[in-house]
């Protein structure tokens, strides 16, 4: 099952954790077969968000949502369970700086 | 089912052994739907089999083995109607049909299982409370609204979305490793107390229909001392059992609430006053005391003392001083202060008091109490009445409000 884990920062801490800390984890997990794919992500100053009403495409400078904290970056991984998952979220470096929301990945609903 | 012979073997057996059936079928067939669905199913076969057939040696394994069969025959059927749907899946994943489940042990760590599975840490503690009176103690989706005080809608939506996060987050069906289990064990704990002080904080007497959760509390921690005896269930048992101990003398006729230096002593259960003290001796000689250990000791010092004047608060302040040490909290310390105060005299326990509430307890209405009562105890009326009306001010509760505002009128006599 897979399931993916969502860094968040505070701008404070944006920084905080050195890339190669992070970096070091996801080579861990890689090779153990945990990962399947991770990325780190520009500051939310850089974001545009899209929402497409009546067939209009409308861009928004920034993210959908003004919160404290936001997102950084995020490990997709593999687990047997939640209890698994969250072991691996739990040593996510930046989880000491920030949080790091675990969430099931769902199968598409295809055939209803 | 009948429910007019209370003798029933029928309706004894599902008393006795509903919930730890369903806890099996929950193993064998993965889903608390599905494993409620196979209960009753399993149960009314059973009212109709064994009249005629007399009762099963095992009467757990024959109901969890029939549970299951229909389980597997509702999911064939269903598979029938709806070939292409995720049923067949469901149905090949089914695990063997295992060894009738007749070894003891394995039932009972499905048992467990069924409570840290209710209890995990990733579910709210509401959403854990509820989920624990349903699914472990058999409460009624009804009973269990109106113990929490919500609305039926309300409660079954929270126990859906609850088992909806079990089943798509996966949340395991396991007792967890030792390294995992303390931690765990202090979430399962923390849900029972909860569940305690809901009922041991409602509003008393003014429904009878609703469910006793001391009660309900107490057995859960007597099930799962049985299960997993380790010193801070055996404690948290402790302290619940001492509270109780006091129920009748905790309220008046008018259902107000009657302070510990004020109660009727003669009204306190003797026997659970006996079986707390055992149970908290036992766990602090372990000599792997916690915070429940520490608290259910408090406890036994309250109740082994003839009169209010007699209580032992050197033992006491010295009890919330190890308390506060391994949980530095501020209601603690709050709890510390007054026991200083008692064991030092007033004077003593202000500046601690006083302390507290400029360091963000400001807004808790037991702090303003707690500093009231010093002031009376210190002869100092009028800031006492401030005190009392900043309490006032801060509670909601009706009987809390109408004790306060008694003390409070007190002050003129």
């Amino acid at each position: 099952m897979k399931y993916l884990c969502l860094v968040y920062l505070d701008r404070e801490n944006w920084s905080a954790c050195p890339d190669p800390v992070c970096a070091d984890y996801a080579k861990h997990l890689a090779e153990t077969g945990t990962l399947v794919a991770g990325e780190a992500l520009h500051p939310v100053d850089t974001a545009t968000t899209v929402r497409v009403r009546n067939g209009q495409a409308q861009l928004y400078d920034g993210p959908f949502a003004e919160t404290k904290e936001l997102l950084a970056g995020f490990y997709l991984i593999e687990a047997s369970d939640l209890n698994e998952a969250i072991r691996v979220a739990g040593k996510i470096p930046p989880a000491r700086y920030g949080s790091v929301e675990v969430r099931p990945i769902r199968q598409l609903q295809l055939d209803g | 089912m009948q429910s007019d012979t209370h003798d029933d073997p029928v309706q004894v057996a599902y008393r006795r052994d509903g919930r730890r059936v369903f806890a099996t079928l929950v193993r064998l067939l993965g889903d608390f739907d599905l494993a409620e669905d196979a209960l009753q199913n399993a149960f009314a076969a059973a009212a109709e089999r064994w009249p005629q057939d007399g009762m099963p040696a095992n009467p757990v394994a024959w109901l969890v083995s029939a549970g299951r069969f229909r389980a597997i025959d509702q999911i064939r059927r269903q598979r029938r109607a709806a070939p292409w749907s995720e049923v067949d899946e469901k149905a090949e994943s089914l695990p063997d049909p295992a060894p009738l489940p007749e070894d003891r042990d394995v039932l009972e760590d499905d048992r467990l299982r069924l409570i840290f599975t209710c209890c995990h840490p990733s579910l709210s503690e509401q959403a854990a409370v509820a989920l624990t009176l349903r699914e472990i103690c058999g409460l009624s989706t009804e009973a269990v609204a109106s113990a929490c005080l919500v609305a039926p809608a309300t409660l079954a939506q929270r126990i859906v979305r609850a088992k909806t996060k079990i089943r798509d987050a996966r949340i395991p069906y396991e007792v967890p490793d030792a390294p995992d289990l303390p931690a765990r064990l202090g979430q399962v704990l923390r849900v029972v107390y909860l569940v305690f002080n809901e009922g041991y904080s409602a509003a008393q007497g003014t429904d009878v229909l609703r469910p006793d959760l001391t009660a309900e509390a107490i057995r859960l921690a007597r099930l799962l001392l049985e299960l997993l005896p380790e010193p801070e269930v055996r404690s948290l048992l402790a302290l619940m059992v001492l509270q109780d101990s006091r129920r009748a003398a905790r309220t008046d006729g008018a259902g107000d609430l009657v302070p510990l230096d004020a109660q009727d002593r003669a009204l306190w259960d003797t026997a659970a006053i006996a079986e707390g003290r055992a149970l908290a001796r036992d766990a602090l000689g372990s000599g792997r005391a916690g915070s429940y250990s520490l608290q259910a000791a408090i406890a036994a010092c309250h109740a082994v003392a003839p009169a209010p004047e007699a209580t032992d608060w050197a033992a006491i302040a010295g009890f919330y001083d190890a308390l506060l040490s391994i949980e530095p909290s501020p209601v603690v310390a709050l709890n510390r202060a007054v026991a200083v105060g008692m064991r030092d005299g007033p004077e003593a326990g202000l500046p601690l008091v006083d302390a507290l509430l400029q360091g963000g307890l400001d807004q808790y209405h037991l702090a303003h109490a707690a500093k009231a009562d010093l002031l009376r105890r210190a002869g100092r009326g009028a800031e006492a009445r401030a005190s009392y009306a900043a309490a006032l001010a801060l509670t909601r509760q009706e009987p809390e409000r109408r004790f306060l505002a008694r003390r409070m009128a007190d002050l003129d006599r």
